[in-house]
């Protein structure tokens, strides 16, 4: 159903660009793993104070502002090197499963990260019971370590 | 003193062509690898940005080393050992890659860096504990550890490309003699 689509995509100029050159490939993932590692940061030091690790002596809310502006901007350049890899391997990645599943915990983890969690993260101590601030926080870890593993897994599937 | 004939024996132990020829346990060290990136560098970013008094400014110095240093200390652990597993998987190839080697140097640096600053103005840190920008050294150390990591993440990452191995003859002479590669004379080939 969606192979027309991915098909279209993989002839477009910016798409045929990054996979003829031998360099461009190599050279976005390379940004996207440094995206990754400030985004897991972003990510983990909410999750674990959640879970009463970590930053502790901080309030919740606190240290939810402090790495927010870090979490969006390293996710825009997550999305941004992350369709550039995509739109040179779109027809790889129609075939392959762990893209599929990237997609779907993505699109799960992003919705999460915007709405329960932020929303939990910035009301926090006093308005939530703790048990909900750890539930919330293995829910974040669970879907975005599938992000990553399933992410890390679609360049082994070939 | 070339480590050739220790990395060329190494190749030859079970464990490394049983680590090589493995049909999962390979990307699973290497995943593993990858992900522990944001538990031990998503953190020492995080307190890079705080010693150039970017974020956290509020939060004093030795609270940031006492509550994220375990998670640290324990993401390098596990980097360190993949990392060393996913070398003894490989290890003449490794060894004569530019950019492998391109990554120990700054690895080497990273360190220096730490090092350097442990036991200089963070021997003096409860002169500067709170301060919401830190003093110059305490800043030029986290700008330092952020260039040289991004160096180490993007020539790890390119290990992984095979442009300047040795067995793709011809290569410039630089890169066989940065890279290590053994070439027979011209006359030989």
């Amino acid at each position: 159903m969606l192979l027309p689509y991915f098909q279209w995509i993989s002839n477009t100029p910016v798409s045929q660009a990054i996979g003829h050159s031998s360099w461009a490939f190599a050279v976005i993932e390379s940004v996207h793993l440094l995206g990754l590692a400030v985004i897991g940061g972003a990510v983990l030091i909410v999750d674990l104070r959640l879970l009463g690790l970590g930053l502790r002596d901080q309030p919740v809310a606190r240290v939810a502002r402090e790495v927010f502006p870090w979490f969006v901007g390293s996710l825009i350049v997550m999305l941004v090197t992350g369709i550039g890899l995509f739109m040179s391997e779109a027809i790889k990645c129609y075939d392959s499963r762990p893209f599929w599943v990237k997609m779907a915990s993505l699109l799960l983890a992003m919705i999460f990260a915007f709405t329960v969690r932020r929303k939990v993260a910035l009301a926090a101590e006093g308005h939530v019971r703790p048990i909900w601030l750890k539930v919330v926080a293995v829910v974040s870890l669970a879907l975005w370590f599938a992000v990553g593993a399933s992410g890390r897994w679609i360049g082994f599937s070939a | 003193m070339s480590l050739l004939p220790f990395c060329q024996w190494l190749a030859g132990t079970p464990g490394s062509i049983a680590l090589h020829e493995s049909l999962y346990m390979y990307p699973l060290v290497e995943s593993t690898h990858v992900l522990t990136l944001c538990v031990f560098l998503g953190f020492a970013v995080m307190w890079d940005l705080r010693l150039l008094g970017v974020s956290f400014t509020n939060v004093p110095m030795t609270q940031l080393k006492q509550r994220l240093g375990l998670w640290m200390t324990g993401g390098f652990v596990v980097m360190v050992t993949t990392g060393a597993m996913l070398f003894y998987a490989i290890p003449v190839r490794s060894y004569q890659s530019i950019w492998f080697r391109m990554k120990v140097v700054a690895l080497v640096l990273a360190g220096l860096n730490a090092f350097v600053f442990h036991r200089t103005i963070d021997r003096r840190i409860e002169e500067w504990d709170t301060d919401p920008v830190p003093p110059p050294a305490a800043r030029l150390a986290g700008a330092r550890s952020l260039v040289l990591w991004t160096i180490i993440v993007i020539a790890g990452r390119m290990i992984a490309y095979n442009w300047f191995d040795c067995d793709k003859q011809p290569q410039r002479p630089i890169v066989n003699a940065l890279a290590g590669c053994v070439v027979p004379a011209e006359g030989l080939r």
